[in-house]
């Protein structure tokens, strides 16, 4: 670990000034992540602003009937509230398919939204990596790759994104808050949030330096029946091979009326597809929809299975749902 | 006492004695209340200075030019190492390397400086500022492409190869047959406590001294090696250990880490601390290699084999030849006329294989007892009873008889209480979205006795303190052995002090390959004995007859109380114990049987283990609890093998790819449900004086296999290549369903 400098300003506003003041610097809360990271000199942060004492732990609702959620709740405390169970199964689910039981009672919803890749070669800084360092190549193409994207991937990076809970917030169309230094808001839908990786694949998410998320804010409940399903390796601590974020209200002839889907474990950001909704409500089919979800995947050797394992997948979500 | 014949009746075949009680470890306490100083934590030397390592980044190739001047000035920095300064060695032994020998790079994660600060962080942070230039080359790291030009290895206690019969001659002409091939993925212990060492090299008016406390599981085995790698005499360095956070073997012999903390303090004459971090583990520390097993079986039509061959292929790295004994275990296992085994080793540019919880055995039944499986569906026999159908009547090889082996007891006593007879046809069963199998599995392990010394005082307050140069490494070692002496003395486990880990004590076996409690506790034996002998001679009191009981001794109707007979200075006698001719006249083995259910899910291919059952025989139990603990943890290995370990090799760079606790997959308690292990009664008079035999390894042996054929039975699928990952079956299915083989 290299050194760094500590501040732990008082309000909102001076961390997002401290952020854009300071060269090279971060925010932390959980930590679960980042100290991880930082061990390894994969981020090498010369200042870190501890956000954990802004006052930004709260849930509360929202005059339309969705869910504000803080960004620093805690991932165990926000599972365990009451209307993930009443009105957002699929977030409750997901956030639950997650990590380990010590990691969640730390980890934030801000700090998920940022988790980084687990890619094997960004966290071994003897390997090439343009995300960790622009320019000097991926290792993951022509490595081992099994935990590796099969969509939306580029020439110069095939990482994932590792966040079960972004895949539910996908899914839910959730809005990510934020401030900057100047103390203006701004709202990111999720589906703008997380990046592609491009040829910037160490720009991950659209916020601009300095920004500090102060909130997640979820619409109102979806109807329909809320359904995360996690493929892993193990069954507790594996991030995900394959995971859906599902909500699905049953309709006539055995086929559902609406579709909400998003993917998990297969790109560089939670994957949604409308038109595989439509496809899913038109036809009925899951094959149909999958078609739509895996328009362009390709495997790297390692990885080739997530394709196939996809289309089971979403066969066994739609069923399942059909079938509650 | 050498062990030439068989032990007869001992004070330890009393009924409701001590030994085998399930009682609690007497050093838990102090472990899980943070009082029990594992080697990072003593703090018995002053003012350490902190080490870390710096690890090479290619596996082959030369260093052109290490750059350490930012290093040298970065905060704290006392001191870097490296092939520049580092004091001179002598040759390597065993498995313990000279570190920092010239600018050859033999392998991914090769130390190649070592850097000295005064807090850890300070280390660490300036490890990163050395700089390597490299010239290249090359690796070589798939033992694939290495096996055809693989070589016949040095003899490791055992020959390499076997042949009995005619064995090409009986497999042409067998009427039932199987030719496949396993393979087994390169595994790292993963022991909780990684390697750690706190070394002081001090020069005195007798000469150099080394004292290291270390994560070590074998004291005298590390001190003999490091003395040679270090240039001192074994008798001026000391090895202490008193806690071991698992070792698995990994702790066998001493790591890198502490050669160089010892030479790092020989050059700034001050104690020098260092631990690997976990990422380090993976190339620094040993691992087992991976293996390619080809096994033939020749069978009559009633499930009778004729003829065995079982050929095995692993890697070592460049200059050593370690290789995995897989075949080893199936040289006794089942009989047959035609037999040969085989072992062939490949120098690859990949970290020290080493020796990992059965090192041969674990992998060794992986395959075969997955390819008795095989010959059993397509004899269409119970694979129990296919089992049976083989059991020798005595060693096939050694051709001589067994000490004890209750294999098949194991295997119908499991059966009977698993519930064998309810397993249904190959994918017939099905629970909701689970595709339900049953699978089973022989376990067999070598009972090794190694020679081992102790010694015993009665104190003049009534305790009795017991030394040796023995480890615990989670085991339950300073549990057993105060049970031992104990029940030998007739004192209660609260008066038995137990100290050990410390070569200053004397000369003991050490833990590993089963060897440990019987070993270590039979000297313990016979050092009590010893004791006994020299009171009764004190007392008078007739040795015919005499009991040690409640803190007495009682002959006829005289009683004597151990405190009068310890005198102002106490006794003291000594013990050891030595293998004998019971090693060559018997085959001595542990033995046992899994039994395993597991769900697939019918759609991902999910594997979840739903209960196993372990049965084995281990001789004497001496502490039920200790031992059912060591067999679920050998089992929870197995399910480990079966389903997820293997440390992936990317052959480009020759390392291991996944290498930390997130990506490297060992099972979560979400992966461990309701499993069992029971003991069948047993005692083995010719293993050795406790009549126990070794229970450390037994346990993983053939767990993983049971697994693998439970999955076959759930879904049809034959896995062949370990671990069993949820695409393994998906390509099994779509094989099966005529699509074509996505994998290359």
């Amino acid at each position: 670990m290299k050194a760094f400098a500590y501040e732990r300003p008082a309000t909102v506003q001076d961390a997002a000034r401290l952020a854009s003041e300071r060269p090279n610097a971060r925010f932390i809360a959980g930590g679960t992540n980042l100290l991880d990271l930082m061990k390894l000199q994969i981020e090498t942060p010369a200042t870190l602003i501890d956000v954990n004492r802004l006052p930004l732990a709260e849930v509360s609702d929202t005059s339309d009937g969705g869910l504000r959620i803080g960004a620093l709740v805690r991932n165990s405390d926000l599972a365990a509230h009451p209307r993930m169970r009443q009105d957002y199964a699929v977030l409750g689910k997901a956030l639950l398919a997650g990590a380990s039981g010590q990691l969640r009672n730390k980890a934030t919803t801000a700090g998920n939204l940022l988790q980084r890749t687990r890619c094997y070669y960004f966290y071994d800084t003897s390997k090439p990596c343009n995300k960790r360092e622009p320019g000097s190549g991926c290792a993951a193409i022509g490595g081992f790759n099994r935990i590796m994207a099969v969509l939306g991937a580029s020439d110069a990076c095939i990482a994932t994104n590792p966040s079960d809970m972004n895949v539910a917030m996908r899914v839910l169309d959730a809005t990510v808050e934020t401030m900057d230094a100047q103390g203006q808001s701004r709202k990111i839908p999720m589906a703008e949030f997380h990046r592609l990786p491009g040829d910037t694949p160490q720009i991950e998410t659209s916020l601009k330096p300095g920004e500090l998320i102060t909130a997640v804010t979820l619409p109102k409940p979806i109807e329909g029946v809320h359904l995360y399903r996690k493929v892993r390796d193990r069954a507790s601590y594996a991030f995900a091979t394959v995971s859906v974020a599902a909500i699905i209200t049953k309709g006539e002839g055995g086929k559902p009326r609406s579709a909400k889907l998003a993917f998990g474990g297969l790109a560089h950001k939670p994957w949604r597809v409308e038109a595989a909704e439509a496809a899913l409500v038109e036809t009925g089919s899951a094959d149909a929809a999958s078609e739509r979800v895996l328009e362009g995947a390709r495997g790297y050797g390692s990885n080739d299975f997530k394709i196939p394992l996809t289309r089971r997948t979403l066969r066994a979500t739609v069923a399942e749902a059909l079938r509650v | 006492m050498d062990m030439n014949q068989p032990i007869g009746t001992t004070p330890l075949d009393r009924d409701g004695g001590l030994v085998g009680r399930p009682i609690d470890r007497i050093d838990g306490r102090l472990k899980v209340t943070g009082r029990a100083p594992y080697a990072y934590e003593v703090r018995d030397l002053k003012n350490p200075a902190y080490g870390f390592v710096v690890e090479s980044t290619i596996a082959k190739g030369t260093i052109r030019r290490l750059d350490i001047d930012a290093a040298k000035r970065a905060p704290g920095v006392l001191l870097v190492l490296t092939h520049d300064n580092v004091p001179e060695q002598g040759e390597k032994k065993e498995q313990v390397f000279p570190q920092l020998q010239g600018t050859d790079i033999r392998f991914h994660g090769q130390p190649i400086a070592f850097v000295v600060a005064e807090t850890f962080e300070q280390a660490r942070a300036a490890a990163a500022l050395v700089k390597a230039d490299y010239a290249v080359d090359k690796p070589q790291a798939s033992l694939r492409e290495a096996k055809p030009n693989a070589v016949e290895p040095k003899a490791m206690q055992t020959p390499p190869d076997s042949k009995l019969g005619d064995f090409d001659g009986a497999f042409a002409a067998a009427p039932v047959k199987l030719d496949v091939e396993y393979t087994t993925p390169v595994q790292i212990h993963a022991q909780m406590e990684p390697h750690a060492t706190l070394a002081n090299w001090e020069t005195g008016p007798d000469g150099e001294r080394l004292t290291l406390y270390t994560a070590n599981q074998m004291l005298n085995r590390g001190q003999a090696s490091l003395a040679q790698v270090l240039k001192l005499k074994p008798e001026n360095v000391r090895l202490i250990s008193h806690y071991i956070g698992g070792g698995f073997g990994s702790k066998l012999q001493p790591q890198p880490e502490a050669t160089l903390a010892a030479l790092a303090s020989k050059s700034l004459k001050r104690p020098v601390k260092v631990a690997l971090t976990r990422q380090q583990e993976f190339h620094v520390a040993t691992h087992r290699s991976d293996t390619i097993q080809h096994i033939r079986l020749g069978a009559d039509a009633n499930g009778r084999l004729t003829a065995i061959a079982h050929e095995s292929w692993s890697a070592a790295t460049p200059g050593d030849g370690f290789y995995e004994t897989s075949a080893n275990v199936t040289r006794a296992l089942y009989a047959a006329e035609n037999r040969i085994t085989q072992h062939r080793l490949a120098n690859l540019n990949k970290p020290v294989a080493s020796a990992m919880r059965a090192p041969g055995e674990a992998v060794g039944q992986l395959a075969f007892e997955c390819a008795m499986d095989e010959l059993a569906e397509q004899l269409k026999l119970d694979p129990v009873e296919l089992r049976i159908r083989n059991e020798p009547e005595q060693d096939p090889e050694k051709k001589v008889p067994f000490s004890t082996r209750q294999l098949v007891a194991c295997m119908r006593e499991g059966a009977q209480r698993f519930g064998w007879d309810k397993r249904g046809a190959v994918g017939a069963t099905r629970d909701g979205q689970w595709l339900v199998g049953m699978g089973m599995a022989a376990a067999a392990r070598l009972n090794p006795l190694m020679p081992s010394q102790a010694s015993v005082r009665l104190n003049p307050d009534g305790t009795l303190t017991v030394r040796m140069a023995m480890t615990d490494i989670g085991t339950g070692t300073y549990t057993i052995l105060a049970q031992i002496a104990g029940e030998m003395m007739g004192l209660p486990v609260e008066r038995i002090r137990v100290e050990i880990g410390d070569t200053a004590y004397p000369k003991a076996a050490g833990s590993g390959g089963s060897f440990g409690a019987g070993s270590a506790g039979s000297a313990l034996y016979v050092a009590c004995d010893n004791l006994r002998q020299a009171l009764l001679t004190q007392s008078g009191l007739n040795p015919e007859g005499a009991m040690f009981a409640d803190g007495r001794v009682q002959s006829g109707n005289r009683s004597e109380a151990l405190t009068d007979l310890a005198g102002a200075q106490g006794i003291e006698a000594k013990g050891e114990i030595k293998p004998g001719a019971m090693k060559e006249k018997f085959s001595q083995h542990s033995y046992g049987a899994h039994f395993a259910e597991v769900g697939v899910d019918a759609d991902t291919g999910e594997i979840q283990l739903r209960r196993m059952l372990g049965v084995f025989t281990g001789g004497r139990i001496l502490n039920q609890k200790t031992a059912r603990s060591q067999a679920l943890g050998g089992m929870i290995f197995g399910i480990g093998a079966a389903l997820m370990e293997a440390a992936e090799v990317d052959t480009r760079y020759g390392h291991f790819v996944n290498h930390d606790l997130a990506e490297y997959h060992v099972p979560a308690h979400a992966d461990v449900p309701a499993i069992d292990a029971v003991f069948l009664p047993e005692l083995d008079d010719k293993a050795n004086p406790l009549k126990s035999k070794g229970l450390g390894e037994v346990s993983i042996c053939g767990a993983g296999a049971a697994l693998a054929n439970a999955v076959y039975n759930a879904t049809g699928v034959r896995i062949r290549e370990y671990p069993l990952t949820l695409d393994k079956v998906l390509d099994g299915w779509d094989e099966r369903d005529g699509h074509a083989q996505r994998r290359t």
